[in-house]
């Protein structure tokens, strides 16, 4: 049981930039991590072996070449770099001319025409005339013809849609004003393909088609409207009519097949009789609903579909109608949670729509079917006042947002959390995004509130994909380990070995190419899946650990004698050291003769002032940190070692030391090799040596001492033995135990010096250090145990941020162990205040109403349901809040005060039940 | 704040408990009250509000299910059912977000301890001497543990909610003046220095109390029985008076005579209501057809925004402080000036640029998480809620005179929406009204009952009230503007 190698390709993408958060949230892994240890390392990264590309639809779009009338990159490639100009004032839209080759600039104090050159922006024409400057010329925003390159629309922000024309002779190239709408105009969109059909959408929640070769609008939508079923779409007489539209859409793509070559006088005539036929006589043009309308924030038509464009609200829905039927929308639905800013049809896809709302969503619906249906959701990092999709680029999308974040992404809505690309030139809000060619997905152009308009290259933009490192880590319910990373990464790193069948090795295995798969370009990840021998990493010591330490609520000296008493019936001796010498340090009374001690310390050959003692400590304590890297070091010297206070993370690791190169906390083993005991004999001579632990005894005056130098080596090895039975080479557990061994002479060195009237804050670097090495070792337990039990001690030595460090970590372990209790207590025991406020955020209780036995959700003492208040005092008659005591007799009670003092007077129950209580 | 702080919460518990849920014993508690020799405080004020008839005001008990259920969810929040409540519940639909909101930013989860959080409030109320709410307040900050000394003044109390006084100063009277340095003043003061997101809520805090103070003088709420001015020991001369009754404020004192100058005016109001609804007919019809020229209606704002400076109440009756509540807050002097009266020139807001909706309320959600969607759905159903009643008229489309009431308040501000013709708060709002507006908005503490009984004197009382949640929503509106902007610059 247990050996199994999962091997599917289940990894999620986790990691969400830019927001660089890291979420688990595969089940698998918390699960996984509760059975069994080491998910110390489990948060660390989310997991992908997922593989993506840049764009892989750049193919697939250029083949799907448009039939439709636009403007194709006629042979003429565009050039440009990457760059930006100054503009004298923030702006609100912007708009790129067919011809790709000019952009409009729009904004509160700014209406210009900029030319896009290789090099540079140069400014054409400002529109922006006249002495005084008019609210009508305050744009909200800006939209140029695709048809027309003369033609321009803004919406300003009094309400007015005024339209533009280039070719007027005059200075002032203002055409029409319609002055139809009562508040802000957000939005002006021209039909794609008809040459006089404008489309604007207001705060005061109608829309609004305008014909521009009339004065006023031609059809009022009133965002109030309800939706149309499909029945009644039948039922409204439109089959009849229909057959005079299709002639009339005839016509009107006749009309444009001949293109804009076509002089605009007959075009017009024809489009005017195509409009007249399609709206006026069909009497449809009726007059807006009094009545309060949600507004309207963008309109957009379809390009797909001549009739049908799309609006959408501030209340969160999106509406679809045919330009034909003012009366009501064909569709509704609710698209956001909040106002939904922006809108934009697929310029491929008939039926796509993406919408991005202020709850920070970009999403893509599919219209096509009967309801729509949401396909993408992108979580961006802040609400989106823009989206745009990219050409050819099937599934990319840019947005920029209306506050807060200035950058520009381009997402692949097929890879919602981390964006393909992204554009960071601006240093305040983005206002407007285009991209600059209907049919190339490479010049973004976008204007600002920072005053700039910027042109971006997608091959200058930053791509978070190409920063971060999918890797991923996860826990099977059996403690089996799987780890994914990039096959380049994996590569790169050195001192890897080779798969080599046995499977005990991680197995590296090439995944599969899936051409289906969106992000196939990449697909080399390299999986590994490394195995527990079973029994092998139990984690019940842990568990035993926690449970039966004491914390608090005794002298230091007794904790830690509990402390060492349980680590070492656990078979966790060093542990149990540890403790000893803790207590050793810090709860000596000092009761050995002073002259005693000189003489001890006279014996290691220096003078008998403690100051120079001292002196020649602190060249000990490097020598400890010394130690441990050298045993780092000599990790991969040999393979199966054990641990004695190791956690499971480091059994497990084990496993795979020889493969995982040096530098894996599974090396920092104690214990390891011989040579690992000569290091150490290598600082005895100095210090330890010639204070021989014989003549420190006889001075020893606490009974524990005597407990664990009478313990040899010897015993202790063989209970480890039976506790591990994996353990394998007793060797090893000679050699594990050496350096416990050697370290307590070293310690006991320290006890002499101590008595000697040496403060324990002496010792601080020392238990810091000790401290750290048990943290890094992933025994977080032992250290934030000791931290709580010595307290003031050596909080000072340790600095805030690794306290609550640990603490976290140790709480986090507690609670994948579900010992909630031991959790508590820690939370309470911590003096970091992050840590202890932990207990005081929604801590909830929950109440059953005592009458009708439902939860009382919104308060605890008055139900909903029945609307009575629960525990009534049987004395004062009103609601008890805090303590509560009442009679098992006969259940009646109150505030304890009243009870104490009715049960003074008398003897029945205040309540007259009649029952005689009794308060003891 | 020394009775206040003597009430404790046996003492304000039972009697709001009792009015709940009605008495059954009280005849023989009040007996055995008097046997003990303790004194029975009795209600000085006339209801919850000292402008409105006790009988206009809904009995508790007598309400029905929705705000039966609002009573209780105010109730169980605050332990008591304050007057404001009382008179709020006019309008159930935005009392249920109202309370909901103020919960929220008391006492769920959020980045100010408890304590500030009161303490915030006592600050911003007693800016506008709001005895009211700073009682309340001093007696809930005692309760979630706050230290007594904090409440001799605002020396008193840590560097850092002193470094906010210089805010609360300017937002509650001049919040056109708020700039980038006040927030980084603010956020960079080495060790009383705030975060983002604490600033946010103290923003909040802020601006809900500086209106709450506006609502509590606009409304003449009446001091709670249980604080400073709200009760008597005085034996009552009634005799078959109940303890029952002073918990519900039901006793049956006499009607209010009724005004004799009301009674004169009677018709000549009732033309006042004809006049204002044939303004606003004719306003819909005429919009579309005469247009006014751009700098026209530029000019109307300018003009709108000056004249507002020149609205104010004649009868400026002296208001002198009570002792302590002016300790909360130094600078006494500083009070609303009029925006374009002071020499320096301040660029008008325009709504359009930075309005709540999009820029606001996606600030405020990202550093205090739930609370823009809170305040953002009491905005909209301040702004939204009607009847479609005008006094004795029903099936009216009041959008128009409700916007302009927002606007005017707005434009008392500094802020102007583009798309809003000013031409319009003239001819809707007449000098009364808007000496009441003014005053409630910018110097709540002079507003009278002869300001409140002036305008509008054939619309009923619940109207009235209807009109305050406009003011003090969209004074709150206002200021978080302003106080928002100045973060969004500062971060950028």
């Amino acid at each position: 049981a247990g050996k199994k190698r999962t091997t599917s390709g289940e990894g999620r993408e986790r990691q969400r930039l830019p927001a660089r958060r890291f979420r688990t949230t595969s089940p698998a892994a918390l699960r996984a991590d509760s059975v069994d240890g080491g998910s110390l390392l489990a948060p660390l990264l989310g997991l992908t072996d997922r593989a993506f590309s840049d764009c892989p639809d750049l193919a697939d779009g250029a083949m799907e070449k448009m039939s439709r009338v636009t403007t194709a990159l006629g042979g003429s490639v565009l050039t440009g770099r990457t760059m930006h100009c100054h503009l004298d004032a923030p702006a609100n839209a912007i708009s790129v001319c067919r011809d790709a080759a000019q952009v409009v600039v729009a904004g509160r104090s700014i209406f210009k025409i900029y030319a896009i050159e290789e090099e540079q922006f140069v400014e054409k024409l400002n529109l922006r005339v006249g002495r005084k400057p008019s609210l009508n010329l305050s744009c909200a925003d800006v939209v140029w013809h695709q048809m027309d390159e003369n033609l321009l629309a803004t919406a300003a922000t009094n309400g007015v849609v005024v339209t533009w024309n280039l070719g007027r002779p005059s200075r002032n190239k203002q055409d029409q004003l319609f002055t139809e709408h009562k508040r802000t105009v957000n939005k002006v969109c021209f039909h794609p393909t008809e040459a006089h059909v404008l489309l604007s959408g207001s705060q005061d929640g109608f829309m609004k088609c305008f014909d521009l070769r009339r004065k006023d609008s031609v059809s009022t939508f009133s965002g109030e409207a309800t939706e149309a079923g499909p029945w009644e779409w039948a039922m409204a007489g439109w089959v009849p009519v229909l057959p005079v539209i299709s002639c009339c859409i005839l016509r009107l793509y006749h009309s444009f097949a001949h293109g804009p070559m076509q002089d605009a006088e007959s075009r017009a005539n024809d489009a005017r009789e195509s409009w007249g036929c399609l709206l006026y006589p069909l009497g449809l043009c009726s007059g807006p609903q009094a009545g309060q309308s949600e507004s309207v924030r963008d309109v957009q038509f379809s390009i797909r579909d001549y009739f049908t464009f799309a609006s959408t609200f501030e209340n969160g829905n999106v509406q679809l109608w045919d330009i034909r039927r003012p009366d009501r929308c064909e569709r509704m639905f609710t698209a956001h949670n909040g106002p939904v800013f922006c809108c934009d049809w697929h310029p491929e896809d008939r039926g796509w729509l993406a919408t991005g709302g202020r709850d920070k969503m970009v999403k893509v619906w599919d219209m096509t079917t009967h309801r729509a249906k949401e396909m993408h959701c992108v979580q961006t990092i802040a609400s989106v006042a823009r989206v745009k999709w990219r050409p050819e680029c099937r599934h990319h999308l840019a947005t920029c947002s209306m506050m807060v974040d200035h950058n520009i992404y381009v997402w692949d809505v097929r890879r919602p959390f981390v964006p393909a690309a992204m554009f960071e030139e601006h240093r305040d809000v983005t206002t407007g995004i285009a991209w600059r060619h209907p049919h190339d997905p490479s010049f973004l152009l976008s204007g600002s509130k920072d005053s700039s308009l910027c042109q971006h290259l997608f091959r200058d933009a930053s791509q978070p994909v190409e920063r971060a490192n999918p890797e991923g880590l996860c826990y099977g319910l059996f403690g089996d380990l799987a780890f994914a990373a990039k096959e380049s990464l994996v590569a790169a790193e050195s001192g890897r070995k080779p798969y080599t069948g046995d499977r005990r090795h991680p197995i590296f295995f090439k995944r599969k190419l899936d051409p289906a798969e969106p992000f196939a370009g990449l697909a080399s990840s390299a999986l590994s899946v490394f195995e527990t021998e079973p029994g092998g990493g139990g984690m019940r010591w842990f568990v035993d650990t926690a449970e039966r330490y004491a914390l608090a609520g005794r002298p230091l000296a007794e904790l830690c004698d509990h402390n060492a008493k349980v680590a070492r019936e656990l078979g966790r001796n060093q542990v149990a050291q540890t403790w000893t010498m803790l207590r050793i340090i810090y709860c000596s009374p000092g009761l050995v003769p002073t002259a005693n001690l000189n003489h001890s310390v006279g014996k290691g050959g220096s003078c008998g002032l403690p100051l120079m003692n001292s002196f020649n400590l602190k060249d000990m304590a490097p020598g400890l940190g010394s130690e441990t890297r050298l045993d780092r070091s000599k990790g991969d010297a040999r393979s199966d070692t054990v641990l004695l206070d190791s956690s499971a993370t480091l059994i497990t690791n084990e496993d795979n030391e020889e493969t995982e190169g040096s530098d894996v906390p599974a090396d920092y083993l104690l214990g390891d090799v011989e040579g690992e005991e000569d290091e150490l004999y290598l600082l005895d001579p100095e210090h330890a040596h010639p204070e021989d632990p014989e003549c420190v005894l006889p001075q020893e005056a606490f009974p524990l001492r005597h407990e664990i130098v009478d313990t040899p080596p010897g015993p202790e090895h063989l209970q480890d033995k039976a506790d591990s039975p994996h353990v394998s080479g007793s060797e090893a557990d000679v050699a594990s135990l050496a350096p416990v061994d050697s370290s307590f002479s070293l310690l006991s060195v320290s006890h002499a010096l101590y008595d000697s009237r040496l403060p324990p804050d002496f010792f601080g670097v020392l238990v810091r250090d000790m401290l750290h090495f048990y943290a890094e070792q992933g025994d977080v337990q032992m250290a934030v145990s000791v931290l709580i039990v010595l307290g003031e001690r050596v909080r000072k030595d340790i600095d805030e941020q690794t306290q609550e460090h640990w603490y976290t970590s140790y709480i986090d372990l507690l609670q994948r162990f579900r010992l909630w209790n031991v959790s508590n207590e820690v939370v309470k025991l911590s003096t970091s205040r992050a840590v202890s406020c932990l207990n005081q955020a929604s801590t909830t209780l929950h109440v059953n109403c005592s009458h009708c036995k439902r939860p009382m959700s919104s308060r605890g003492w008055v139900c909903d349901r029945c609307h009575r208040c629960a525990s009534m005092c049987a004395v004062c008659h009103h609601v008890v809040k805090g303590l509560f005591v009442w009679c098992q007799g006969c259940s009646h009670g109150g505030h304890l005060q009243h009870i104490m003092k009715w049960l003074e007077g008398s003897s029945h129950c205040p309540a007259g039940c009649g029952h005689l209580c009794e308060y003891s | 704040m020394r009775l206040a702080a003597a009430a404790n919460e046996a003492y304000t518990a039972p009697l709001a408990v009792s009015g709940l849920l009605g008495c059954k014993q009280c005849g023989g508690g009040r007996d055995q009250d008097e046997e003990l020799g303790i004194r029975i405080p009795r209600p000085l004020g006339q209801g919850p509000s000292r402008f409105i008839p006790e009988k206009e005001i809904l009995q508790v008990g007598s309400e029905d299910a929705q705000m039966h259920a609002l009573f209780a969810d105010s109730f169980a929040a605050l332990g008591r059912l304050d007057n404001i409540t009382l008179v709020m519940v006019f309008h159930p639909q935005y009392l249920e977000s109202f309370l909901k909101t103020q919960h929220y930013l008391l006492q769920m989860d959020g980045p100010l301890p408890l304590h500030y959080r009161h303490y915030i409030g006592i600050m911003a109320a007693a800016r506008h001497q709001c005895s009211y709410l700073v009682n309340l307040h001093v007696n809930d900050f005692l309760h979630v543990g706050g230290d007594p000394k904090w409440l001799n003044g605002l020396e008193n109390a840590p560097q850092k909610l002193q470094n906010l006084g210089e805010l609360n100063k300017v937002l509650a009277h001049r919040p056109w003046l708020i700039t980038k340095e006040h927030i980084e003043g603010l956020l960079k003061a080495e060790e009383h220095s705030w975060s983002l997101a604490e600033l946010v809520h103290a923003v909040v805090l802020l601006t809900h109390y500086h209106s709450l103070a506006s609502f509590t003088f606009g409304c003449g709420i009446s001091p709670e029985i249980h604080c400073d001015g709200g009760h008597t020991f005085r034996p009552p001369s009634v005799s078959n008076y109940c303890i029952c009754d002073i918990t519900n404020g039901n006793h049956s004192v006499d009607e209010m005579p009724v005004n004799s100058a009301e009674n004169v005016s009677v018709s000549d109001s009732f033309f006042e209501v004809e006049a204002l609804m044939e303004k606003m007919r004719q306003l819909q019809e005429c919009r579309d057809e005469e247009e006014a020229s751009q700098e026209e209606m530029a000019s109307r704002f300018e003009i709108e925004k000056r004249e507002s400076m020149f609205v104010f109440s004649s009868d400026d009756e002296e208001v002198t402080p009570a002792r302590d509540v002016s300790r909360h807050f130094e600078d006494t002097s500083y009070g609303y000036k009029d925006f374009s009266r002071h020499g320096m020139h301040v660029p008008t807001f325009r709504v359009q640029d930075y309005c709540w909706e999009d820029h606001g309320y996606s600030l405020v959600n990202r550093l205090y998480p739930d609370v823009g969607q809170l305040i953002d759905e009491k905005f909209h159903i301040a702004y939204n809620l009607t009847y479609n009643t005008m006094a004795m008229h029903k099936d009216v489309d009041t959008s128009m005179l409700r916007r302009a009431i927002w606007n005017y308040i707005h434009c008392m501000f500094g802020i102007r929406y583009d798309d809003y013709d000013y031409g319009e708060i003239n001819q809707l709002l007449d000098r009364s009204f808007k000496v009441y507006i003014k005053t409630v908005v910018c110097t709540p503490e002079k507003v009278t009952k002869r300001m409140y009984d002036s305008f509008w004197r054939q619309f009923k009382h619940s109207e009235k009230v209807h009109v305050n949640l406009l003011l003090i929503e969209a004074r709150m509106q206002a200021e978080l503007l302003y106080a928002l902007r100045a973060i969004t610059r500062y971060m950028t």
